[in-house]
């Protein structure tokens, strides 16, 4: 779906050519962003679409005098807005030019905003910096910008705290506070990848409506093709600091030629597993389930009544937006967090009412695979240690047998063995994730819950990760509990689903059945918010034959 | 297998750890090695002091008194007649004793306290620091005389009383650090490994709160020493003719203006250890921050 307007003009608001970055450290020159060029028409959507470490966030930082110099030094190259290079303005010149002719909208609402401020405070800021407007009249402005964007009764809320408003509610503000000034280019830093499947299709859809109202260039920095795929007319791919294909959205999808660019395509989740599902007996049996979270003097249910089964061999995904309790869930079936009431039975030993000794016991049978797998690794550690550990701790192995063990868990989780006294800092996302799988699966366990384990990561590492867990499923024969808020991922891994709405299950079917026929009208608009899943689904040879 | 393998698994059976790691960063680092020489030398002379000092401690030689360095008096004597080297020499062992003693404690009880009291939380905690508050808000003096009063006046109940007094802060600092460290995955990661209690504070709390905690410890030693000294002045720590660092200090400077050698060595030897210590404090905490320096 589109949402475009008739009548538009299409001159460059923003021209960039042959733009060069690079970083200066100790450790020598890096060259972040290398000759690059692109445009931003009026009217019209530019989505730069890179991996971290891309150059795509430097490479447009940098054009508003945003990248702390030194380390970061502007080798050349030209932006021009209306003529003027933005590279050559002093400090004072990008100043009145940010916030005013430019506008941002980052990444992360939930830090972008001053927690000591009402969000009123900070939208009029902006506004009286750079206009001639009383507050009175910039209090206005506001109102009518919030209302624009979409927040409920604006005048009641504006005096509001933003920790008062939900991760989109913030993202919208945010958004508001960049129009307010009514800028001809917007820069938008990832702006839905915080957020939640639901909420991230009713901003992008947002920030169309709004760019084709008010006739603004938007410059929409992303790393999941899919996101973009819906709302930009000219699709920038970078790599390793260059440029490796530029085209409009329909080139891109239907016939990109460069390698990375098809690898991209290839990368996004659709599709579903490919073998059935084995009929057996369940290995764990939730029967009414109940966690509650003591807030100052609320209880808060995170869970509530929740009863489900995952049989002998099966993958289950969970699938629920920020809020439905589906970690909860995964922490209370390992006993990481109290379940307030319920069952929770694992092959006959019901967990919740186990003591200490054997709880060990236990946890050597279930593992649990973290989301953020910068956090879930002991910085202080090395490969070889975080991997040794369960080894040692559970008794399979000892101290002089225990390094063989070691690089064979390394090989099955896919590192190479010479990284083995290295420590977390200097592996890359996904090679962190791979240490934290091959941790988990050290002990052989028959039951694995993992929490969001690509959800941190970049599309085609995400890719990659989903295969490894795959393979070591069947490897290991492993019983998982797949945690998601993205549909499209769950369905490359599990074979039944949950879907979980506010701490209750809203439906449950086996995967295809769910995307074929979602029963419940929460399920279907959870599998339409999947980005990219109209354009993606209208014509899925056209994709297919460019990923030869 | 081939070759490589073998040397990798041969690599990995040496066993890691932080401690060797850190040696090896540590070992790249001049100016803490050169700390840690120094230090290691005023240890060994400590050590060896009964047999190597050039006089006796207790030596007076009144006809000699006061007179400035020169070939039979390296360093001067003093008013009585004492040589400064050997004065110096066995100074160094209560100060540098007083130093790492007092402060080996303060370190054992202030972060396991701190510790337990952070990854418990709650009760438990609250317990815990409500003692601490409470200890904080004794003045140190009175519980110091106190305890000289109860138990005699004592070297080793001077460490112990200096250490129980420095813990407190050692405490709130690792009681603060394990309190953010506890919320992060890679904790929650070991529960679920079936980890206990006592192994997650002690391999994955305590090795990541070590920072903070070394440069603490290295700033503690110079100020227990300097107590030390405040405390013999006012005559409840070591007494003459037996002698320490801070003890020759204030000496030095009743009579600063007629015999300054007797200020200006001890106090040398004072501030070459501290800077020392800084260094190597600087040093090691770098050095036990894997993500630091690139090997």
């Amino acid at each position: 779906m589109r949402w475009t307007c008739a009548a538009r003009r299409t001159d460059p608001v923003l021209k960039v050519e042959n733009l060069s970055v690079s970083f200066v450290t100790r450790m020598g020159t890096n060259k972040a962003v290398d000759d690059i060029s692109f445009t931003v028409e009026t009217g019209r959507i530019t989505a730069v679409i890179g991996e971290s470490g891309s150059g795509k966030s430097v490479a447009c930082y940098s054009l508003l005098g945003l990248i702390p110099q030194p380390p970061g030094r502007i080798d050349g190259g030209r932006a021009l807005f209306h003529g003027q290079d933005l590279l050559q303005m002093t400090a004072a010149e990008l100043r009145r030019i940010r916030g005013r002719d430019i506008a941002m909208v980052f990444q992360d609402p939930m830090t972008c905003l001053n927690p000591y401020m009402t969000i009123g405070q900070q939208l009029v800021e902006p506004l009286l910096y750079h206009k001639k407007v009383s507050r009175a009249q910039a209090r206005d402005r506001a109102l009518e910008l919030l209302d624009e964007v979409g927040i409920r009764d604006p005048a009641s809320t504006i005096d509001n705290y933003p920790h008062q408003f939900s991760g989109g509610m913030r993202q919208r503000v945010m958004i508001a506070m960049a129009l307010i000034n009514e800028p001809e280019l917007l820069i938008a830093d990832e702006p839905t990848t915080a957020l939640d499947v639901t909420i991230q299709a009713q901003i992008l859809k947002l920030l169309a409506t709004l760019q084709a109202k008010r006739n603004i260039g938007i410059l929409f920095i992303s790393h999941d093709l899919a996101v973009v795929a819906d709302i930009a007319d000219q699709i920038v791919v970078m790599q390793q600091g260059r440029i490796v294909e530029t085209g409009n959205r329909d080139a891109i999808f239907r016939h990109a030629s460069h390698p990375y660019t098809q690898k991209l395509l290839q990368a996004i989740p659709r599709g579903g597993k490919p073998v059935a599902l084995p009929t057996s007996l369940p290995l764990v049996t939730v029967r009414n389930l109940c966690t509650s979270f003591q807030s100052g003097n609320t209880v808060v249910k995170a869970v509530d009544d929740v009863s489900f089964e995952v049989l002998r061999g099966e993958v289950l995904g969970l699938v629920g937006e920020s809020g439905s309790g589906k970690s909860t869930i995964g922490r209370s079936l390992l006993r990481l967090v109290h379940a307030s009431s319920g069952q929770i039975d694992f092959d006959g030993i019901d967990v919740t009412a186990l003591q200490r000794r054997e709880l060990k016991n236990l946890r050597r049978r279930m593992q649990f695979i973290f989301q953020d797998p910068f956090a879930s690794l002991n910085p202080r550690m090395t490969v070889y240690d975080t991997l040794a550990e369960p080894l040692l701790l559970h008794g399979i192995e000892t101290r002089s047998t225990v390094g063989a063990h070691v690089l064979r868990l390394m090989d099955d989780v896919g590192l190479a063995r010479t990284f083995v006294r290295k420590y977390p800092h200097e592996f890359s996302g996904g090679q962190r994730q791979r240490i934290a799988i091959g941790r988990a699966l050290a002990t052989r366990p028959d039951f694995v819950v993992a929490d969001e384990p690509v959800s941190a990561l970049d599309v085609t590492i995400q890719a990659q990760i989903l295969e490894l867990m795959r393979e070591l499923g069947r490897e290991y024969g492993l019983t998982m509990l797949f945690i998601s808020h993205d549909l499209s991922v769950v369905r490359q891994l599990a074979d039944r689903i949950v879907v979980l709405y506010k701490g209750k299950i809203v439906e449950q079917a086996a995967t295809e059945d769910l995307f074929q026929r979602p029963q419940q009208a929460y399920t279907q608009q959870l599998l339409r918010s999947i980005p990219g899943s109209t354009l993606l689904a209208a014509d899925p040879s056209g994709t297919d034959t460019t990923l030869s | 297998m081939s070759a490589p393998q073998i040397t990798d698994i041969a690599q990995a059976e040496q066993g890691t750890s932080l401690w060797r790691d850190a040696w090896l960063r540590l070992r790249r680092n001049r100016l803490a090695v050169c700390g840690l020489a120094v230090l290691a030398f005023f240890i060994l002379v400590a050590l060896l002091t009964p047999w190597i000092a050039p006089y006796g401690y207790a030596q007076q030689q009144l006809a000699v008194g006061a007179t400035p360095p020169s070939a039979a008096h390296w360093l001067g004597t003093d008013i009585f007649g004492r040589d400064l080297l050997t004065q110096i020499m066995y100074g160094g062992r209560v100060s540098l004793a007083v130093g790492f003693i007092a402060t080996a404690v303060a370190l054992l009880i202030g972060v396991t306290w701190g510790a337990v009291a952070g990854y418990a939380g709650g009760k438990v905690d609250a317990v815990m620091m409500r003692l601490v508050d409470i200890l904080y808000a004794l003045p140190f003096m009175i519980f110091i005389v106190l305890l000289m009063v109860v138990f005699g006046r004592n070297m080793l109940l001077l460490f112990l009383a200096i250490g129980a007094v420095e813990w407190l802060t050692m405490a709130r600092i690792m009681r603060s650090q394990v309190q953010s460290l506890r919320q992060q995955e890679f904790v929650e990661a070991a529960i679920s490994l079936g980890l206990s209690p006592a192994t997650i504070i002690r391999r994955h709390l305590v090795p990541n709160a070590l920072g903070p905690i070394i440069v603490y410890t290295t700033l503690t030693i110079p100020s227990v020493m300097l107590l030390e000294a405040f405390l013999s002045f006012l005559g409840l720590g070591v007494q003459p003719p037996q002698t320490s660092w801070g003890l020759l200090i204030s000496y030095g400077a009743e009579s600063m203006e007629e015999y300054p050698w007797l200020l200006i060595f001890p106090g040398l030897a004072l501030t070459l250890t501290l800077f020392s210590l800084n260094f190597l404090g600087d040093g090691l905490r770098d050095a036990l921050d894997v993500r630091g320096a690139k090997d």
